[in-house]
């Protein structure tokens, strides 16, 4: 009894830590009054309202989509086809280049983003939301590989090999019964890197200029100091994330 | 056998096509940037621009500056700081998870225990903020009971708990996954010998969780000395950690060189963990 006691106290403490941020955030955001401070004085969506009605937050959160999907076919496009040629093949130096494609993960975004930006300088190349998927391209391709080359097995490749024998180019035999087969590993691998991309802030703080995405833009915000307004923009935020995460779970307790 | 063989070596040249793109991007926007940095941090910043003098001027710098060195002293602290809390944190959480709430709910509490991990990491910095300020939520409840004001906006300790919180989150969810994968039949042999709870959890389960919890806390500190979002808005402009350094050579000074040569010794701080890490999972196999 003790023990069980002893545990939910634990646990009460440890959620209550670990959701006191956002709840916060997320209350604070319908604060009715100009700090998000306590005490709460009412309910009002006049925040989230000046969030929707605000051009540039709008243009960036458009910024933040389009940087994300597109960075993450791409990423995908990369990740997919390099784990079907380790799964097919035995390549010299196999070892040797998977740890260089999954390197990147074990590199701090800043210092990626620095390497890509002094190579943009030198190469005389500006900044723009390009530059900024390049680097998100850098940061996703290793998750994608390793969730795709989880996936491809045996099957796959014997599956892929009937299919060459009864014809297929090799356009097909990918389309037509690999990607089929491992659909939901796909989808994962896309969703996890759309959810990267649109939470990463340093690389697209490094490489942008005009146009920036969503988490710059919060960033210029911060300097007004506390504001309602950013808990709204944050709380939406939030929820984006909140259903991309919430799709990747589902597809994969699907894939059971 | 000759027609066997053209088949593999057909299939290897198939399968360099299938590779060459994801590895020339690599390339292309990974290694080469990387090494241009390493470059870069070999020349100097001089009045007219860039200057390759080809020489560790900017190294040599750094171990002058007593200013520089506090910073890389700083993110030691603070990430090892961060990374036992959230080890000591995370540990009986996923031990709770994994083994004491009914099998139903497993999935379910891991869920809700990472959930705030996917607030984008500016706003989650912001919200910790919300939290800490000197008159925030923390200090409306101290208050309540009697207690404070704490004054933790822009400090250190804000730091460490935006931190500890994250990699708490993290830890939880790599240390669950270490637990779950240990055979159960071992703690049952162990109780079946005699060995008491404390016991069996100190000869059986603590070494074999052990090297999820070395990567889990590995990951930690890779994360958490690289992170420059978190020091700026919670720790503030006076206790700068490492990554805020090396963002004010680029903003203020436009010292790319300056810059680039922090960023090596930020890596080589982090391959040093690594190595560490490494060598203490073979000395433990």
């Amino acid at each position: 009894m003790t023990r069980y006691l002893a545990c939910a106290l634990y646990m009460i403490l440890l959620y209550g830590f670990i959701f006191l941020p956002v709840g916060v955030l997320v209350l604070f955001s319908f604060q009715d009054g100009r700090f998000p401070i306590p005490p709460f004085q009412g309910f009002s969506l006049r925040w989230h309202q000046e969030v929707l009605g605000d051009g540039d937050l709008m243009a960036a959160l458009g910024n933040s989509l389009l940087v994300a999907v597109a960075s993450s076919l791409v990423a995908l496009t990369l990740g997919f086809l390099a784990a079907r040629a380790f799964a097919t093949a035995r390549l010299p130096g196999v070892t040797a280049l998977r740890g260089a494609l999954m390197a990147p993960l074990s590199v701090s975004y800043l210092v990626i983003g620095l390497g890509l930006l002094a190579s943009f300088n030198l190469m005389g190349l500006s900044k723009s939301l390009w530059t900024v998927a390049a680097g998100h391209v850098v940061i996703n391709t290793p998750l994608c590989f390793a969730i795709c080359a989880a996936a491809l097995g045996e099957a796959q490749v014997s599956a892929e090999r009937a299919a060459r024998d009864l014809g297929a180019g090799e356009f097909r035999v990918m389309t037509l019964v690999t990607a089929p087969m491992i659909l939901p590993a796909l989808i994962a691998a896309f969703l996890l890197s759309v959810t990267f991309s649109w939470d990463e802030f340093i690389i697209a703080f490094l490489l942008s200029r005009f146009d920036v995405t969503l988490p710059v833009e919060i960033w210029s915000l911060l300097r007004s100091g506390l504001n309602p307004k950013t808990n709204a923009i944050g709380s939406l935020v939030f929820l984006v994330s909140a259903l991309a995460i919430l799709s990747f779970e589902l597809t994969l307790a699907r894939r059971k | 056998m000759s027609q066997r063989a053209s088949i593999e070596t057909r299939a290897t040249r198939r399968a360099w096509w299938l590779a060459a793109p994801a590895l020339i991007w690599t390339l292309a926007f990974f290694i080469l940037p990387f090494g241009t940095m390493a470059v870069l941090s070999l020349w100097q910043r001089t009045d007219v621009g860039l200057e390759a003098t080809w020489d560790l001027g900017n190294y040599a710098n750094f171990l002058a500056n007593p200013a520089y060195i506090q910073a890389l002293t700083n993110s030691l602290e603070i990430t090892v700081t961060v990374t036992i809390l959230s080890v000591l944190l995370a540990y009986p959480l996923a031990w709770i998870i994994a083994e004491e709430i009914p099998e139903r709910f497993r999935r379910l509490a891991l869920a809700l225990a990472v959930i705030p991990f996917w607030t984008s990491y500016v706003v989650r910095s912001y919200a910790w903020s919300l939290v800490l300020a000197k008159s925030g939520v923390l200090n409306d409840w101290l208050g309540a009971v009697g207690l404070g004001p704490l004054d933790l906006a822009n400090s250190r300790a804000a730091t460490v708990i935006g931190f500890t919180h994250f990699f708490t989150m993290l830890l939880t969810l790599s240390i669950y996954a270490s637990l779950v994968q240990m055979p159960p039949n071992l703690r049952r042999a162990a109780a079946d010998l005699g060995a008491g709870a404390f016991a069996t959890f100190r000869l059986i389960v603590l070494p074999l969780t052990l090297p999820g919890v070395m990567v889990g806390a590995f990951l930690t500190f890779a994360l958490c000395i690289g992170d420059y979002v978190t020091p700026q808005i919670l720790g503030g402009g006076n206790d700068l950690a490492l990554p805020q350094l090396i963002m004010l050579q680029i903003g203020r000074r436009a010292d790319l060189p300056m810059a680039a040569a922090l960023s090596i010794i930020l890596m080589l701080a982090v391959t040093l963990a690594y190595l560490g890490m490494a060598r203490w999972m073979k000395v433990v196999r």
